[in-house]
Order: C-alpha cells, then structure tokens, then sequence
C-alpha cells in the first residue's frame, strides 16, 4: 500500500489492542492477589493457585472436558477431512447444496439453537431406542457436528490450493485410489488436518452452552462449573484458573505459528 | 476456476474410475452424521414447537397417535406461537436480541475495519505480532474472556479505578448490568471475527490498483472510497455475518454482564426450558429464531461454498 497511515487509524489500532488486551491484564494481575476482595491488591500471592490444586469440582470437571476435547477432535477429524474432500474433490454430485448447506452452517448457528436441538434428538432417541444416556458421549456427539463445520472449512482450503496433477499423476502410474490419498494427499493436508483437530479441542473445552443442554446428571464440564461459580460472584481461584488456561493458550498459539513460519522459510 | 466442461469430465470419470465404493464411503458418513444430528434435530425442534405442552416425560403431547380404531390422529397446536405473539415479554425480547445484534455488528465493522486496514498498512515486520495478537484471543476461552470483562467494567474494576485515579470522574460509572455493557462484551468477543476476514481480503487486493488510482490523480480518500473499500466488501459481508447470527442468539454475555434491562431471545429460551421446563415454548421460540436468521444463514452459506474452495 502507498502513502502514510492516517493517524487516526493507528490510534484507532492502538485502542483496539487495549480494549482486547485490558481486561486479560487485569484478570492475570489480580490473579497474584492476595485479598479475597478481587480489586483490592493486599500484596503478590500465589496463594489462589494452591487452592485451586485443591478444588475437587473444578479438576474432576477439567479432566471431563479433557476426555471430551479428545474424543470431539479426533471425531471433528475424520468427519470433516472426509466432508472436505467431498466438497472439493467430488465435483457437482446430487445432494451437494444440501451437504455444503449442513456443513456450513453449524459456523453460525446459535449455540441455544444446537444445544436445544440436540437435546431434543437425544430424548426421542432414548424412548425409542433406549439410548444412548445422557451425558459424556452425547457431549461428544453433539460437540463433534459443530467442530466438524471448523474442521471442513480447514482442510478444504488447503485442499482447494492443491495441486491435483499430483494425485493425477500417481493414478495415471497405477496407484489405486486408496493409495493415492494414502502416500500423497494424507501427507500435504495433515498439517491443515492438524490445525483443524486443535481447534475442534479449543472449541470442544470451551463450550459451555451446548454442553449444558446435553450433559446429564452427574456430567458437569469444566465450563459448566465455572458458569455456576462465576454466577455466584467473582472468585479469584477463576481468576488463576484463567490466568492458566491463557498461559498455555497464549505459547500453543506462539509455538505453532513460529513451526509454521520456519516451515516456510 | 475449473471449466464447465472440465468439470464435468471430472463426474464422469468419477463414475467410471476406480474406488467409486471408497467415494461412496466417503461422503456416506459425514453425510448421514450431519443429517442425523444436525438435520433432524431442527426438524423435531419444529415438530415439539406446534405440540401440546403436558406435565410428564417428555413433557409434550405426540402429535400422532392412533386411536383405538387405529385411525390415525393428527395434533397440532399454533397455541405456543401464539403464546409468543400475545406475550409481551417475548416480543420485547425478540426486538431487542435483533438490535442489539445489529448495532453491535456496526461497531465490530466500524472498529474492526480501522484495525484491519491498520494491520494491512503496518510495516511487515510489525504485522506477524499484529495478526498473532488478534489470533490469540480468537482461541482463548469465550467464558473466560467475558469473564474477564466483569472484572473490568465493575464499579471497582479497572476501568472505574483508573478513570477515578485520573480525576476524570468522581463516581464510578454504572456499566455492569445495563445493555452497553452488552454492547461492549459482544463486540469484545467477536471483534477477531470481523477483523480476520476483513484483514485477508486487503491482503489480497492488489497495491499497484491504488498507485494507478493515484497517477490518475485521485486523492487517498477517494482512492479507498472507490477501490479499497469495494474490493474488502467480501471480508466485511463475512465478518458480519459471523458477528450478527450468533450475537442474536447469544445467551452468556446478556446473562453475565446484562442485568434485566436487556433480555434477549437466548436468554428467554434459556430460562424457559430450564426454569419453565416448557419444552413446546422453548421450541417455539427457537423456530421463531430460525426464522429470522434463515435468511442470513443461507447467505453465509452460499458465502462460504465459494470462499472457503480455495482459489
């Protein structure tokens, strides 16, 4: 771009920054609080870290939403690596708008709409066929068709930047299909496939709406335990909690971006 | 772009290849997974919307049965959309959720855009750390962000205590629990969602359009009037959409910084299917929110087929 950047646009992006940026300093600065009383800073303690190592419901509900993080990624992957190639590989075959429309969507739909719905689905499914019960598998479930739709977008662009005189290339020599994709397609898209899995996780960990709706009884998620301390006022064990979560958040996000970078220099 | 002709080559010899049963497989699976949990749970939300709400489980009345000389019987009821026509609170709610939703995609555009052309224009070695900066909070934790955001805005939060500090009021401001406060955790939480596709359409746009706007004599502004702000229109149609479809439909940012001043269809499905326990209600109102947001799904998806292929 020519010229010199208005100034108006740079303090605009200074603004932006401090809006996005303000309020996490302020949780991880009052997270080393002594004081119970979150705004009132009584000296640098590590104290709300301890206690948090001693908070029963909030770890047996991390260790929950591990598992379901876990299961969610690796079902989103498969799902959506496959809906990818459908998409981009299979040219106009019949159903494809209704397809494309499924898989998209789920991006936008509101999250009351997905958890109700499937609630819904998880009810009828029981009477009638007895199962399967709620709680940790029906999260999953439910949790892997929207982290499909992430996965799909991934892998579909990096599959449409492909080049497919490759694929045509090895056919031509006599690979079968399967091995095609096997020797050459799987290893120039698991990096996308890996982005793809690390955010189906990202969003699985994080949901909170949608697990409410169908968890059952005795399933309560990380993000469900949060909600229900943060409903009872501010605490500062949240406040280490979150000081951790975007700890690690903040160097996954570094680390892959700088393997990325190096990559393709 | 692939030609007509050359695509479709590409059905036949789809058809004819080998591995057609591997394709078949393929598609067979995410096709019946999405159908059956995505597809057919909005079909049955549609179905208990015009269903008789009952005390039991579930707490709705089939809307087929058969008599006892297995005739089939049809039960359907409007009562429930009615309900929410009658009932102002839903209404109320309703108008509102669509506002809110719109003023804040506005204000994600009107930032969102500054900041991306910001980030378009910064020297390359700055701009890495700009984009990995919006990137970040793009994966932390939504919960945590708004989280984040009472702590902040409170009457002893950050914001008050500094403006205080500073002597530019006395008292603090009263934000928590009123609809700016709304305002202001939407478009906290969605603003990389505006500023990412907005950013990657000037990325794309070409530089030397702007320096031959130029040798023609137009003034910088009239250069992005007229030729950047057209060729990012792609990123900012994308952008609002990400922001206003689930913004309408949110239910944690007006339940944890909102105070009853701002009630939003979110909330009110919330409250009526957990609280209530009225799941026809509950329905309804879901079905009244499709139906608003039908239109602006299916462009986002028509949006989506051509943006997301690739290139």
């Amino acid at each position: 771009m020519t010229g010199r950047t208005p100034w108006f646009v740079i303090s605009v992006l200074i603004l932006g920054y401090l809006f996005l940026y303000g309020p996490i300093f302020s949780l991880v600065f009052y997270s080393f609080n002594e004081s119970r009383l979150v705004t009132v800073w009584a000296g640098f303690s590590t104290r709300w870290y301890g206690e948090l190592m001693h908070n029963d419901a909030l770890l047996s509900g991390a260790w929950l939403s591990l598992q379901i993080a876990f299961l969610t990624a690796c079902a989103a992957v498969v799902l959506g690596t496959l809906a990818a190639f459908a998409l981009i590989r299979f040219g106009n075959f019949r159903g494809r708008t209704l397809f494309a429309g499924m898989v998209t969507a789920p991006l936008v739909m509101p999250e009351v709409i997905t958890g109700l719905s499937l609630l819904l689905l998880f009810v009828a499914m029981e009477s009638v066929l007895g199962g399967p019960k709620r709680g940790m598998m029906t999260i999953v479930i439910a949790h892997a068709t929207f982290a499909t739709a992430y996965v799909t977008v991934v892998v579909q662009s990096r599959l449409g930047q492909l080049d497919m005189s490759l694929e045509e290339a090895a056919m031509d020599l006599g690979a079968r299909p399967f091995k095609v994709v096997r020797v050459i397609t799987l290893p120039l898209i698991w990096p996308a496939m890996l982005a793809g899995w690390l955010l189906a996780f990202t969003l699985s960990f994080d949901d909170l709406v949608v697990a409410t709706f169908t968890s059952g009884p005795g399933a309560k998620t990380l993000p469900m335990e949060v909600f229900s301390s943060v409903r009872m006022g501010v605490s500062p064990q949240i406040n280490a909690l979150a000081t951790i979560f975007i700890v690690v958040v903040t160097s996954a996000v570094v680390i892959a971006n700088q393997l990325a970078f190096r990559r393709r220099a | 772009m692939r030609s007509p002709a050359k695509s479709f080559a590409a059905v036949v010899r789809s058809l004819n290849q080998p591995g057609a049963a591997g394709r078949l497989t393929a598609l067979a699976i995410p096709y019946a997974w999405l159908g059956l949990f995505f597809l057919l749970p909005l079909l049955i939300v549609l179905k208990i919307s015009v269903s008789e709400s009952v005390m039991g489980i579930p707490p709705y009345e089939p809307i087929l049965t058969f008599a006892e000389n297995a005739t089939l019987q049809i039960h359907l009821t409007f009562s429930n959309f009615v309900l929410l026509l009658r009932d102002d609170m839903y209404v109320v709610a309703y108008v509102n959720s669509v506002k809110i939703a719109a003023i804040s995609t506005l204000i994600s555009v009107l930032l969102g855009y500054t900041m991306a052309y910001g980030i378009a224009r910064s020297p390359l070695r700055w701009r890495y750390l700009l984009l990995m900066l919006i990137i970040i909070p793009f994966w932390t934790s939504f919960l945590i962000r708004i989280y984040a955001m009472i702590g902040f805005l409170k009457d002893n939060g950050l914001v008050n205590n500094l403006l205080m500090a500073l002597g530019i009021i006395d008292q603090p401001l009263a934000i928590m629990y009123t609809p700016a406060a709304v305002y202001i955790g939407i478009v906290y939480s969605y603003l990389p969602f505006m500023v990412l596709p907005i950013y990657a359409a000037l990325e794309r746009m070409d530089p030397s359009l702007l320096e031959a706007a130029s040798d023609l004599g137009a003034k910088p502004w009239k250069a992005f009037l007229r030729v950047t702000l057209p060729l990012s229109m792609p990123g900012v149609v994308a952008g609002s959409l990400l922001v206003f479809i689930p913004a309408v439909g949110e239910f944690v940012i007006p339940e944890l910084l909102g105070g009853l001043g701002s009630p939003m269809i979110g909330k009110v499905l919330w409250a009526e299917f957990f609280s209530n326990r009225d799941w026809p209600v509950s329905s309804a109102v879901a079905v009244a929110m499709l139906a608003l947001l039908v239109v602006p799904v299916m462009m986002f998806d028509r949006f989506a087929s051509r943006y997301f292929r690739g290139r």
